[in-house]
């Protein structure tokens, strides 16, 4: 026996295993041996996951605000507009978008864990499982959002949703002005990865906004 | 609404109250709405109790979830921000309770 346990070799190098990950590993392993998953169907999870990220949902927000009639079925049913751009967030879990407008800014966090839409976005930043952030949002978002540098105006609502349950949230942000003549393609370039969140809002120049 | 669902107590706008119970386990419902007066938004639709489906059961009968409003004045005590800042969350039936007189309930 090898000093993991089993007869393959890893072979990942030890340094960079942390005792967490060490764990995840050991629990891994068990579980392929029981035969609960095999290891390509964790390497076909991991690629699924790696495949994903923000950029599917910078294309959704800019489809929505070329397209009405796609953003009110965004609105109205996630799962089916993002499909209708080959974004299979087909699964058991369920999607909401928030609409940004004049009167309210939306802000996302799930206080209990680090619920996101994977199946959309991808991995979440490492600050939005931070406790930091999931303690401080829903206390004070003005001030939390402030350091993210988003000055809500105080006549706009600021509204904080946690996604405690089987819902996952994308902000809809709101299209900066000075973009009317903007294409479709030009305008998903300037969507943020933080303004799906709500920490940041998309700006008429990617320059401005922070990336 | 999200998904389907059969007798939902609740309708939107209905005042309730966040139950507070020390339950343990795998509780959706934050310590911080636990006791606090807030709305209901939207029936999200039905689905698996978490409470059970933690620990392998199958979490049915499904649950009617709900988007619930608070004022975020009503949550904190000095909450900081501006008096029409709001925060929404999902919670699920057996956590709501009806809440007759809404006088908790602050004014903005």
């Amino acid at each position: 026996m090898s000093e993991n346990g089993h007869d393959h070799p890893h072979e990942e190098p030890q340094h960079e295993r942390s005792p967490w990950a060490a764990r995840i590993r050991a629990i891994e392993e068990l579980l392929e041996e029981r035969g609960v998953f095999t290891k390509e169907e964790v390497e076909a999870q991991v690629e699924y996951m790696e495949a994903r990220t923000y950029e599917n949902g910078a294309r959704i927000v800019a489809r929505a605000w070329v397209d009405p009639a796609f953003k009110e079925r965004l609105l109205s049913d996630t799962k089916a507009a993002a499909a209708e751009l080959g974004v299979d967030a087909s699964g058991t879990i369920e999607f909401a978008t928030i609409e940004n407008t004049d009167e309210v800014h939306n802000v996302i966090v799930c206080t209990l864990c680090s619920c996101y839409p994977r199946a959309i976005l991808g991995r979440p930043p490492d600050w939005y499982k931070s406790f930091a952030y999931r303690s401080r949002v829903v206390v004070e978002p003005r001030e939390v959002l402030r350091e993210f540098g988003l000055v809500v105006p105080e006549n706009k609502r600021v509204a904080v949703h946690d996604s405690s349950a089987d819902l996952r949230y994308l902000v809809l942000p709101q299209r900066p002005e000075g973009t009317e003549g903007m294409g479709e393609e030009e305008l998903a370039a300037l969507v943020t990865r933080d303004s799906l969140i709500g920490t940041d809002v998309p700006h008429s120049t990617r320059e401005a906004s922070r990336v | 609404m999200i998904r389907p669902v059969a007798g939902a107590r609740f309708a939107p706008g209905d005042a309730v109250r966040v139950r507070d119970m020390d339950k343990e386990g795998h509780v959706r419902t934050p310590d911080y709405t636990k006791g606090k007066p807030g709305r209901i938004a939207e029936i999200l639709g039905g689905f698996p109790n978490p409470e059970r489906l933690a620990y392998g059961g199958d979490g049915l009968p499904e649950r009617p979830l709900y988007k619930v409003g608070f004022r975020q004045a009503d949550l904190w005590h000095g909450y900081g921000g501006s008096p029409a800042d709001v925060l929404f969350i999902d919670l699920y039936e057996h956590w709501l309770e009806p809440r007759e007189h809404g006088g908790e309930e602050k004014r903005t």
